[in-house]
């Protein structure tokens, strides 16, 4: 195990290694610069700017400087939001997005995986065929739908729920179910098909032949077995949801990480854009040695190698 | 044991029962059902399902709508029409009614215009030519690019194998909406130098930059998901033995691969490309909603779904057309996907 | 005075299917005596398996007992609820399965999967429970049961599996033990400990066994009694002796001609049955084997035949039968 741990560390380092290599060369390759968007500054204003961040070195000096700075856990500062530290925006932007995202990604789970089951379970009656169809439409529409399509029916037209911020519960409750709608769908459709396969093997029918009940034979070997493909999508829905949603963010007002990222790239932040981009790569990377590790839990029969 | 042997006498026999009974008679007896192609028996079952139909026939007629419609209607998507902004769905302004007054026959904008006194629907209607367009051509490069790539790591196997799809996992790994976005931002200004400089790529700009690039980027992205499931299905349809069967009888490997082993993965694969076309749509429609997809006054889908959100206290309906547009296409897509894999899927016959 | 364990009086069953009704079961009887030790033999698609799950009631839903009843050890299968069949299953009638290597979940340890069926059924503790497990484990053969107990079944080979399984189906101690199969799925060296192993069982316990198979080989080795399945009717019925040496049916015959033996003196050819199995979604009204018998009749065409007694014991539906009892002047006893 603690073999594995280290093999799956290296190339995890690795892997982060090249994904900021690549992100770095790639904005380089953006002609221009980060200060084209702004009122463009005199010469000497620009020149002044790119050697306070480093930017009139050439490009391998650039590598290198940032490479080491990564090292110390240090993202360098933004371009775009003087003053602040990429660390800091990050952390600040993660808090929030890893509370709406969080939740989210509890309600899916707690939702998805019984419809999954019920609609197995029924297959070819009408309550699977509903279930289905939900899903399917779950997985159709876009997360700015279905976001919108909240705020217009429950702000707008109801006045039920309020429209930006997060200061009390009510305010998560619209970006909470806008961002779930798509993995309970996905987790559902999974789940189903998963489930509908292990009812159909042999071991449920040695269940029977027990004498045991539907339910348990239901709760206690089929589900664990059939849980497992809802276990390695967690994995990247973890990561992807916890570091926001661009979409719920921007229409809920939410500062959250999703927000700044996609904000970043479109103005040219260079440092938030490594900053994020490595962050989201790593936990991308924990969250699937997390997933893999659960697997060895959930099903004896796979070895870590 | 049960009681029944009966008495011989008790029931009318007559004595030529007992005669043998002849081949013909015997072959009355047996049915045997007919064999049928794979094809043939694939579109069979998909016809009977109903609901891959019906989406079939709703992919079909918002091609019409998109592809067909706007070059008969009378408005175009970039024509901003002065005294017609922000018309609600079948209102006129002030200046269409004195031309209606007068005599003049105005087409109704049926879903309103926009802040700057365009048409919606025909805006709708070009969004969706872009997503559809951009939904099939993606689909179309990635299988191409997929299941080249994958045919030859599942075929030779070996070292080849190994390689081909070690790259193809540090492709997977990096997040993908990530690279999307710095590609999309990193290619533009090149494409658009390129397009305006060279004139053998003028043609770029007539298709439109952005289009250009996310062609350019999915193909560069999103082969990887397909070179797996290509790879995946060729492994497991050489193991079996018709394959070693026609080896053992000389076939070359081109042969091979082009009658046994694609023809055989062909249901998956139809299943899976139709499937890519939404996911690709979807994809599309965050770039334009975000603002890095097709650049204006190009409507897409899914920037119309961001204009719409800054009126959307004065105007919600104006969210509606393109949301729903959006899902539709993308639900249909991924009925007809779910059909064709029923369909064509061999393990799924029961 | 023998007691009758299995009593099943012409058992019809069908499956209610999108395509139709499939008769499975058409006038199905066996009576079975605690002890006996009972081999069902015929092809995939006679209706063997059928027969002993509809015991156990473990088809799936859309099989329904049409005619007939069922009676096991004083309970009325036929009018019993899914609750009390549950009672009954893993405790007085028990089935061993015919793939080890997926009759086991993947999941769960040995011991786990060993102990749920003795808790479910007993009273006894969890520490009880792995302690008859245990005892289990070591009378179907297994080194070191304890080690075993904490093992997955993938850590096991397939024959080591079977004899899990096998310890299952004994927990709880059955009346009647169904095997389903239990060999096919293994090589030939272990088939024949799991068929030794079981014979010993037998002897042990005084088991009452019901063996499906295809194999004659096997039925040949452990079975006392014989019946003959063929499209969901038992064609002939007989001691093993009887079967073997004075087959009636020409289907029974058949099988024993297409089998290959090691002592032909002269390198006979195989003589498989010609024709293809019943389609049981349109069941011919006649002899359903008419059509691949060479002594078939016109009258075999047309009217299923009824059972002629042969000995003590040994009967069998066929025309031909009837034809020579006729003969020889209404009737042979």
């Amino acid at each position: 195990m603690v073999n594995y741990l280290i093999k799956r560390v290296l190339v995890s380092i690795f892997t982060l290694w090249l994904v900021a290599t690549i992100t770095f060369f790639l904005m380089y390759l953006v002609p221009g610069g980060p200060f084209l968007a702004e009122k463009t500054p005199s010469a000497a204003t620009l020149e002044a700017l790119n050697r306070k961040y480093g930017l009139d070195q050439p490009i391998t000096v650039q590598y290198k400087n940032y490479m080491l700075n990564l090292l110390k856990g240090e993202m360098g500062e933004s371009i775009k939001q003087r003053g602040r530290t990429v660390q800091d925006i990050i952390s600040d932007g993660f808090k929030v997005s890893a509370r709406v995202g969080g939740l989210s990604v509890l309600l899916s789970v707690a939702v998805g995986i019984p419809l999954g089951c019920i609609a197995a379970i029924n297959r070819g009656k009408w309550l699977d065929n509903m279930i289905i169809l939900i899903a399917t439409t779950g997985v159709a529409v876009p997360s700015f739908v279905t976001s919108t399509v909240l705020m217009v029916i429950f702000s707008i037209k109801l006045d039920l729920l309020p429209t930006y911020g997060l200061t009390s519960w009510q305010h998560y409750i619209m970006p909470v179910l806008a961002l779930s709608f798509y993995p309970t769908a996905y987790i559902s459709r999974l789940m189903r098909t998963s489930m509908l396969d292990v009812l159909g093997q042999d071991y449920m029918r040695t269940a029977r032949a027990k004498g045991l009940s539907q339910a348990k034979s239901l709760f206690k070997h089929a589900l664990r077995n059939a849980v497992l493909p809802v276990v390695t999508y967690l994995g990247p829905l973890l990561a992807y949801t916890l570091t926001g949603s661009f979409v719920v963010e921007r229409i809920f007002t939410i500062p959250g990480l999703g927000n700044e990222f996609i904000s970043s790239i479109i103005n040219r932040d260079y440092t938030m854009i490594m900053g994020t981009t490595i962050f989201l790569a790593a936990l991308l990377i924990i969250m699937n040695m997390l997933v893999d590790i659960a697997y060895t839990i959930i099903d004896p029969r796979i070895k870590l190698k | 044991m049960s009681d029944n042997k009966k008495n011989i006498l008790s029931f009318q026999l007559d004595v030529s029962d007992f005669l043998p009974a002849n081949e013909e008679e015997k072959q009355s007896l047996v049915v045997m059902r007919e064999s049928v192609s794979f094809w043939r028996d694939g579109l069979r079952r998909f016809r009977k399902n109903k609901i891959g139909m019906a989406s079939l026939i709703v992919i079909i007629l918002i091609m019409i709508f998109a592809f067909v419609m706007p070059e008969f209607y009378p408005y175009s998507y970039e024509q901003q029409i002065r005294g017609s902004e922000n018309l609600a769905p079948m209102q006129y302004s002030k200046q269409e009614l004195e031309r209606i007054a007068n005599g003049e026959k105005v087409f109704p904008h049926i879903l309103g215009t926009d802040s700057l006194g365009r048409d919606q629907m025909v805006r709708v209607m070009m969004g969706s030519r872009i997503s559809l367009t951009v939904g099939i051509v993606a689909s179309i490069l990635v299988l191409m690019i997929g299941s080249i790539y994958g045919t030859i790591a599942g075929y030779f196997g070996g070292k080849v194998d190994l390689i081909m799809m070690r790259i193809v996992d540090i492709i997977y790994t990096v997040p993908d909406i990530l690279i999307i976005i710095l590609l999309m931002v990193t290619l533009k200004y090149p494409l658009k130098n390129l397009a305006d400089n060279n004139p053998a790529f003028s043609w770029i700009n007539t298709l439109g930059v952005g289009l250009i690039c996310i062609f350019i980027v999915f193909s560069l992205l999103y082969w990887v998901g397909m070179a797996r499931i290509v790879r995946s299905q060729i492994l497991s349809i050489k193991e079996q033995e018709f394959v070693t069967a026609a080896k053992a009888l000389g076939a070359s490997h081109s042969r091979i691969i082009r009658k046994h082993l694609l023809t055989n993965a062909m249901g998956t694969l139809i299943a899976t490309t139709t499937l890519q076309i939404p996911s690709s749509i979807f994809i599309e429609s965050f770039l334009s909603f975000i603002g890095i997809g097709v650049a204006a006054p190009m409507p897409s889908l899914g920037s119309m779904a961001a204009l719409a959100i800054d009126g959307i206290y004065s105007y919600p309906y104006r969210l509606m057309a393109p949301a729903i547009m959006i899902s539709l296409i993308i639900l249909s897509f991924n009925l007809l996907g779910d059909a064709l894999r029923d369909a064509f899927d061999p393990k799924l016959k029961n | 005075m023998r007691e009758l364990l299995l009593d099943i009086r012409n058992e019809r069953l069908s499956f209610f299917t999108p395509a139709g009704e499939v008769k499975a079961l058409n006038d199905v009887s066996i009576q079975l005596y605690k002890g006996d030790v009972l081999g069902i033999v015929g092809e995939s698609g006679s209706g063997k398996s059928v027969t002993a799950y509809s015991i156990m009631q473990l088809l799936p839903q859309n099989a329904k007992i049409i005619g007939g009843t069922i009676d096991f050890n004083g309970h009325r299968i036929n009018d019993m609820t899914e609750e009390d069949m549950r009672k009954i299953r893993g405790n007085e009638v028990s089935i061993i399965f015919q793939d080890p290597m997926t009759s086991l979940n993947p999941v769960y340890t040995i011991g786990n999967q060993i102990i749920e069926v003795i808790m479910l059924h007993t009273n006894k503790t969890r520490k009880e429970a792995l302690e008859r497990a245990e005892e289990l484990l070591a009378l179907v053969g297994i080194n070191e049961p304890k080690k075993r107990l904490k093992q997955y079944p993938h850590e096991l080979s397939g024959g080591m599996r079977q004899r899990v399984m096998i310890a299952i189906a004994l927990a709880c101690e059955p009346k009647l033990l169904i095997a389903d199969e239990p060999t096919t799925a293994l090589d030939v060296t272990i088939q024949a400990q799991i068929l030794e192993l079981m014979m010993e069982l037998k002897e042990k316990l005084g088991m009452t066994i019901i063996m499906i198979t295809h194999d004659l080989g096997i039925v040949a080795r452990m079975c006392e009694k014989i019946a003959v399945m063929y499209a969901g009717k038992i064609v002939e019925y007989g001691s093993v002796d009887e079967i073997f040496y004075n087959p009636q049916h020409e289907y029974t015959k058949g099988l024993l001609r297409s089998i290959p033996r090691l002592n032909d003196k002269d390198k006979k050819k195989l003589v498989p049955i010609p024709g293809t199995p019943v389609d049981l979604l349109n069941p011919p009204a006649g002899c359903p084997f008419a059509p691949r018998c060479d002594s078939c009749m016109k009258i075999c065409l047309r009217e299923m035949p009824p059972y002629t007694t042969i000995k003590d014991d040994h009967f069998s539906a066929c025309w031909l039968l009837q034809k020579k009892e006729f003969e020889q002047g209404g009737g042979k006893k």
